[in-house]
């Protein structure tokens, strides 16, 4: 049932149209941060609102939707984003990464490979990968317009210097077809790999901030290091204890009060697939354990 | 065993239904009518306005019903409606100089034409909690006079006549529309003065209060502070002439403030402004004063480097809806950030461990 009261997918064609020629500036200039004339959402700031956007300018009523926060379907935020747009659009939803048209997510890159014609949409908060070296926007454009990305480096430098290591695990710096330092989102470093060379659109929406960048398919991605501290994608030293995935994002969760702990896919869809094709780690239902 | 957490759609539905419940509270104490908190609430009514930059007196008061006297809640939910709504024209711009006044008060002249006007204030009022409000009396009545519907001039027209003030010069530009466009900086006077009239009262009365204490010092008197109904007026275009559509409240702060000249400006007085919906007399003030500090830059003054001064800084900070967003945003789910950030913190961990037994 669509809410008849709103226009499809909420927005009026006129904000849709806005939204979408952002887009395909973005697309056009991978990784540069357009400025586009966010709307007040009915969700707050900070909950997804520039991701929800960009997905109302991309929705048809055709598309089949999923909708993953911390790579699971069924957290509170995810549900809610997915039952807006059930309710303002009428489309299609799933929790299957493999049937979805588009998927929108919060912090994470699903497992499964994504195909051409998937769009992936990210939810953005804070979109200037300088920000945090830099607080004014008026000199991290003016950086980025002169490609001076020195800053970036000194404290990437600094991290080693100080900890033997890149002390950065999330939003991890990337370079878009050698031109642009983007920010990824909030996603584990991880999932960077995964940015680079995908057949499917990636775009990112940050409303409060009022930026949309994106990433054509098949567009290189780098992740920023130095020849002799290469970039490495890191995760929890553990398997999956319920599908027993060693080569997925784990969320560790808290089984007791005396130090018990287990680890478990963050990305709910394919431990359950998994789970479903006979694989079972060392707690899963009826398993070793 | 562990089960994953499921149900969050049932969780997020209970969750509504005892919010709702919450906010009817006590089902014994009569339910409040929009219209009670429209007449009665006034004030919270006018911050609703303003900051929701919508005028509306039963919609902010059913926003502030539905968000159980959350103002900023109230504000978001008429946001939320408001980008919604098509725009159908631009008005003219509302000749404040013509204003039917309710209060009209100057603090630097003792008597001038239109006279001081106190109007509904509580400026000298004493705060006394007036516990006969607590039983429910008959409505109280004021003592009234005929309108005299004499013009009221503005202060710093005076001033001006004697080019002791810095000129307002009129311009026709058309001014940008911070809703509609996204921000960008540098972004000139018009653009600030919209952003701050939607920002936060507490924000702006800060800053403001900020000037005054020496962050970035602007000498400010209220030249005059109005408060009254002011008519709304649209071009229509089949008639080429411009017809009142209606009348809003507003209240506007004209600061007069002390200059003693800079390299490219002569000595002379200089302008503040506040303009803001319905009675919000603190906003207005405060308006004027943050407005004064952002002009340095155009009367040749140096940066000392306030907060009060900086535009990126000011612009950037004083949506509430933007900064209540992000801040609140932290209380949901970062499992997955969190997990990187605790490996790394592991894994540094153990190298200074093995760093310090080697040494050792």
């Amino acid at each position: 049932m669509t809410d008849q009261a709103y226009n499809f997918a909420y927005l009026d064609e006129q904000t849709k149209r806005m939204i979408r020629r952002a887009l395909l500036k973005a697309l056009a200039v991978p990784g540069y941060q357009v400025p586009f004339a966010s709307r007040e959402m009915p969700m707050p700031y900070g909950w997804g609102t520039g991701g929800v956007q960009v997905t109302a300018a991309c929705l048809t009523p055709e598309d089949v939707l999923k909708v993953i926060d911390q790579g699971a379907d069924d957290t509170t935020n995810a549900v809610s984003i997915r039952k807006f747009f059930q309710r303002t659009a009428g489309v299609a939803v799933t929790e299957a990464t493999g049937e979805a048209t588009i998927i929108q997510t919060r912090h994470r890159i699903p497992e499964q490979p994504l195909k051409a014609g998937q769009i992936l949409v990210y939810q953005v908060p804070i979109p200037e990968p300088l920000r945090f070296l830099e607080p004014r926007e008026t000199e991290t454009r003016k950086m980025h317009e002169l490609e001076e990305y020195g800053l970036m480096h000194v404290k990437l430098y600094e991290d080693i210097a100080r900890h033997g290591q890149i002390a950065t695990s999330y939003a991890y710096p990337v370079k878009v077809e050698g031109r642009y330092v983007m920010d990824p989102s909030p996603i584990p470093k991880f999932d960077n790999p995964k940015l680079s060379v995908n057949p499917a659109i990636q775009l990112f929406g940050a409303g409060r901030e009022q930026r949309i960048y994106a990433l054509p398919p098949f567009c290189n991605v780098v992740s920023l290091d130095f020849d002799d501290h290469p970039f490495r994608a890191t995760k929890a030293a553990h398997d999956c204890d319920l599908c027993g995935a060693k080569d997925s994002y784990l969320d560790e969760v808290i089984t007791d009060d005396a130090g018990g702990r287990m680890y478990v896919c963050s990305d709910t869809d394919f431990c359950a697939g998994r789970q479903a094709a006979g694989h079972a780690g060392r707690l899963a239902a009826g398993g070793k354990a | 065993m562990y089960v994953a957490v499921k149900g969050g759609e049932r969780a997020i539905d209970n969750a509504h239904s005892w919010l709702a419940e919450e906010r009817r509270g006590d089902p014994a104490v009569p339910e409040l009518s929009v219209a009670q908190i429209r007449e009665q609430l006034a004030l919270a009514i006018n911050r609703v306005m303003a900051e929701g930059s919508l005028y509306d007196p039963d919609l902010a008061a059913l926003a502030i019903k539905q968000a159980r006297g959350d103002l900023i809640e109230a504000i978001f939910l008429i946001r939320a409606y408001r980008t919604t709504l098509p725009r159908l024209a631009a008005a003219n711009p509302v000749d404040t100089g013509a204003m039917a006044v309710d209060r009209r008060v100057s603090a630097t002249f003792k008597d001038l034409p239109g006279g001081q006007v106190l109007g509904p204030t509580f400026d000298y009022t004493h705060r006394l909690l007036d516990f006969a409000l607590m039983a429910e009396g008959a409505a109280p009545v004021a003592a009234t006079a005929p309108a005299d519907g004499a013009p009221v001039p503005r202060v710093t027209g005076f001033l001006n006549r004697d080019g002791l003030i810095e000129p307002a010069l009129p311009d026709d530009t058309p001014p940008p529309d911070l809703t509609r466009e996204p921000l960008e900086l540098p972004a000139g006077r018009p653009l600030r003065l919209q952003a701050i009239t939607r920002g936060d009262e507490g924000f702006i009365l800060s800053l403001a209060y900020s000037t005054q204490r020496g962050y970035g010092r602007t000498h400010a008197f209220v030249g005059e502070l109005r408060i009254g109904a002011v008519a709304v007026e649209c071009e229509i275009p089949e008639l080429g002439f411009a017809v009142e559509i209606g009348e809003i409240t507003v209240t506007e702060c004209e600061t007069v403030n002390q200059f003693k000249g800079s390299k490219t400006e002569p000595p002379q007085f200089t302008r503040g402004y506040g303009l803001v919906f319905g009675q919000t007399e603190r906003k207005a003030i405060a308006m004027a004063l943050v407005d004064r500090a952002l002009r340095w830059q155009e009367l040749g003054e140096d940066y000392v480097g306030a907060p009060a001064q900086d535009e990126e800084f000011v612009l950037s900070h004083c949506d509430n809806i933007q900064a209540t967003g992000f801040l609140e945003h932290i209380k949901l789910p970062h499992y997955v950030d969190f997990q990187a950030e605790l490996e790394l913190v592991r894994k540094l961990r153990r190298e200074a461990q093995t760093l310090q037994e080697a040494a050792e």
